[in-house]
C-alpha cells in the first residue's frame, strides 16, 4: 500500500505565493524524512495531507484516502504534532492528553489509560500530573507527541519535532521516533531542516525546495555519507590535506578548513593519527551536520 | 533514550482495535469539558474562585428573597425580576468565562491539536458557545429554582398554590435563556478575537457597558419612535425590552417600571434573534479562517 501519494500538487496562497509547486511524489510505509529549508513548503505540505488546507491543484491521497473530500476519516487515523507550543500552561499532562484522546473519540476510561501509555511511552512518568507550563521544552515536545500517539493512529506527522532541543535531547526524540517507527508498527513523517539529523533514523528520504521536488527516494539508494569533519590547524594545512588524500580519504577545502566524509568512527582515528603524525597544531576537529542547502547544491546537477 | 528503571512488565506498545466514537459523543465531550472550564473545575484552585463567588452570591440573594417572602408573605422580586436584577454579574461571570474557554486556547496554540482531529471546524466553537450558554443559563435557573422550592414547601394553596407557583417559574426560567443565550453569544464572539485574556475581558465588559450611554442619548432624542426603540442600542436593555414585550405583568410587576417600549415589542424579539444569529455566523467565520492556520 502507498502511504502517501501526491500528483501534480500545487499549493498557491492568494496573493500569488507559491508554497507547493507540481510536486509528485509517492512513499511507502515506514519513516519517511521530510527535508527542505524554512519556507519550502513543508506545513503546507503537512495541512493539505490532513486535510486543513485544500490544494490548489493536483491530488493527494493519504492512506488511500483523499483528505481533501474525506478529510475526517484520514484525520481519525493520523497523529499530527506541530511544530509550535501548543500546550494549555495551566494544564496537566494526563488531563491535556486524555481530553485529546476524547476529541479523538476515545472512550472515556480508555482515553485515561491511553493517555497514561502514551505518555509512558515518551517518556513522562509522575510529572506527568503537573502543570504542563513548568516542564522544559525537552518535555513539552514528549507531550506533544503524546497527544500525536493517544489515538493509535497509522500515520505520525511530526513537524520539526527536534525544534528547540538540546542535543542529548535531539538523539533522544529521535531514537523515541525511530522506535515509534520500527516497534510500534506505525508510519511515521518526520519533516526537518537538517538533512543529517532525519537521515540517521530514516527509510525514505525527501527533498523539497520552494515547494518543489528536489529527490524522493531510499535512504540506502542515498549512500553518500551526508555528515562531514570539519578540520582546522593551525600551520600545515596544505601538508595535512596531501596526508590525507594519500590516506584515500577524499578532501575538500573551504577556506582555512578541510573537510572530510564522516565514513564512520574510524575517520576520526585516521585524521587524529594524520595531524599527530605531522605534529601539526590542530585547532578543531568537529562533526558538521549538512545543512539541505549544501545538500541541494552538490545534488541537484545530477538530479537534473 | 534512559529506559525506565524498576519497571518489571514492559509491555510495549499496543495497539487500540476498540470502538471509536462518532461526532454527537466527541460533541459531547468537548460541550461537557467547557462547561466544566466555565466554573472552574478540573482547573486550579485560582481560576474557581470568581465563578464560585458569583454562584454563592446569587445564591445568597435568591435563599434571601425566599426567607423574606415567607416571612412577610410578600413577593418581593418576582422569578423573571431575579434574572434582570442578577444581569450586572451575568456580565462580569461572561467577562471571565468566554475568555477562558476561547482566549486561552487561541493564546496557547492548543487549536491545532483539535483541528488535526476527526472534529468538524463547526463543531469547537459551537460546543463552547452551548456551553457558555448552558453556564449562563445555570447560574440564572438554579437560584430560581431554590425560591420555587421556598415558595413551593411555604405555599398555603396546597397543590393548587404550586401550580401556580410553578407556572410563573417557566417564563422566569425561559427569560433566563433568552439572556444566557444573548449573552454568550456576544461574549464567545470578542472573546475569539484575541488570545489574550484580559483584553478579551476588556471588551465584553465594554461591549455591555459601553452601550448603555447611547440608550441613554437615544432615550432623550425628541422623537418619540426613537426614544421608544433607544434600549435596541444595548445588549442588556434589548434583553429587558424582550422581557417587557413577552412577559408583560411577569416581568413588569404591578407598578409598571417596565421600559417604554412602545409597540415595538415585535422588533426588540426580532432584534435579539438577528443578534444572536449574526454572532454565531460572525464565530464560525471566525473559526473557519483560525482552523487553517
Amino acid at each position: 500500500m502507498t502511504l502517501i501519494a501526491t500528483e501534480s500538487l500545487t499549493k498557491t496562497y492568494g496573493g500569488g505565493v507559491t508554497a507547493l509547486a507540481d510536486l509528485t511524489v509517492a512513499v511507502e510505509p515506514g519513516i519517511i524524512g521530510l527535508v527542505g529549508a524554512n519556507g519550502a513548503g513543508k506545513s503546507t505540505l503537512i495541512k493539505i495531507l490532513l486535510g486543513l488546507l485544500a490544494p490548489t491543484g493536483g491530488r493527494v491521497r493519504v492512506l488511500g484516502l483523499d483528505p481533501t473530500t474525506d478529510s475526517a476519516r484520514v484525520r481519525a487515523r493520523v497523529g499530527y504534532m506541530p511544530e509550535h507550543d501548543a500546550l494549555p500552561p495551566d494544564l496537566s499532562a494526563a488531563e491535556l492528553v486524555t481530553h485529546l484522546g476524547r476529541i479523538s473519540g476515545l472512550p472515556r476510561t480508555v482515553a485515561r489509560e491511553r493517555a497514561s501509555e502514551a505518555l509512558r511511552h515518551v517518556g513522562l512518568y509522575e510529572e506527568r500530573y503537573r502543570p504542563v507550563g513548568g516542564y522544559s521544552t525537552g518535555m513539552k515536545q514528549r507531550v506533544k507527541l503524546a497527544q500525536a500517539l493517544v489515538h493509535d493512529p497509522d500515520l505520525l506527522l511530526l513537524d520539526e519535532p527536534t525544534n528547540g532541543l538540546d542535543p542529548a535531547g535531539r538523539d533522544a526524540m529521535l531514537a523515541l521516533v525511530h522506535r515509534i517507527g520500527t516497534e510500534f508498527g506505525i508510519s511515521v513523517l518526520v519533516c526537518s531542516h537538517l538533512l543529517g539529523e532525519v537521515e540517521r533514523i530514516c527509510d525514505t528520504l525527501v527533498a523539497i525546495d520552494s515547494g518543489r521536488l528536489l529527490r524522493a527516494d531510499r535512504i540506502s539508494a542515498m549512500t553518500s555519507a551526508t555528515d562531514v569533519l570539519a578540520v582546522e590547524v593551525s600551520e600545515g594545512t596544505e601538508e595535512l590535506a596531501a596526508r590525507l588524500a594519500a590516506l584515500q580519504l577524499p578532501v575538500g577545502r573551504e577556506g582555512r578548513l578541510l573537510l572530510v566524509p564522516l565514513a564512520d568512527d574510524a575517520t576520526y582515528d585516521l585524521i587524529l593519527g594524520a595531524v599527530a603524525e605531522l605534529d601539526l597544531p590542530l585547532h578543531r576537529l568537529d562533526q558538521r551536520r549538512h545543512r539541505v542547502a549544501e545538500l541541494f547544491a552538490t545534488k541537484e546537477p545530477s538530479h537534473a | 533514550m534512559p529506559e525506565p528503571t524498576g519497571v518489571i512488565h514492559d509491555i510495549g506498545y499496543q495497539r487500540y482495535t476498540g470502538p471509536r466514537l462518532g461526532r454527537r459523543q466527541v460533541f459531547g465531550a468537548l460541550y461537557l469539558h467547557g462547561l466544566r472550564t466555565a466554573f472552574g473545575l478540573g482547573r486550579s484552585a485560582k481560576a474557581k474562585i470568581f465563578p464560585w463567588l458569583v454562584v454563592g452570591i446569587v445564591t445568597v440573594v435568591a435563599a434571601g428573597l425566599t426567607a423574606v417572602r415567607s416571612q412577610i408573605g410578600q413577593v418581593v422580586m418576582t422569578y423573571a425580576q431575579f434574572a434582570d436584577a442578577m444581569s450586572w454579574l451575568v456580565i462580569f461571570f461572561v467577562a471571565v468565562a468566554a475568555p477562558e474557554l476561547v482566549s486561552r486556547d487561541l493564546r496557547s496554540g492548543v487549536l491545532p491539536l483539535y483541528f488535526s482531529r476527526p472534529l468538524p471546524r463547526a463543531d469547537y466553537p459551537l460546543a463552547k458557545l452551548l456551553a457558555l450558554a448552558t453556564a449562563l443559563w445555570l447560574l440564572l435557573g438554579a437560584p430560581q429554582l431554590v425560591m420555587f422550592l421556598g415558595a413551593a414547601f411555604t405555599t398555603d394553596d396546597g397543590l393548587r398554590g404550586v401550580w401556580n407557583e410553578l407556572l410563573d417559574l417557566l417564563p422566569g426560567l425561559l427569560y433566563a435563556g433568552l439572556w444566557a443565550v444573548v449573552f454568550a453569544s456576544i461574549g464567545l464572539l470578542v472573546a475569539s478575537l484575541t488570545g489574550k485574556r484580559a483584553f478579551a475581558a476588556g471588551g465584553i465588559v465594554a461591549v455591555f457597558l459601553m452601550t448603555t450611554p447611547i440608550v441613554g442619548t437615544l432615550s432623550i432624542m425628541p422623537s418619540r419612535a426613537v426614544n421608544e426603540l433607544a434600549f435596541l442600542a444595548s445588549p442588556s436593555t434589548l434583553v429587558n425590552g424582550v422581557g417587557t414585550w413577552a412577559l408583560g405583568d411577569l416581568l413588569v410587576g404591578e407598578g409598571g417600571g417596565g421600559l417604554p417600549i412602545g409597540d415595538f415589542g415585535p422588533v426588540y424579539a426580532g432584534a435579539a434573534v438577528l443578534l444572536v444569529a449574526t454572532c454565531v455566523v460572525l464565530l464560525l467565520a471566525r473559526y473557519r479562517k483560525v482552523a487553517t492556520r
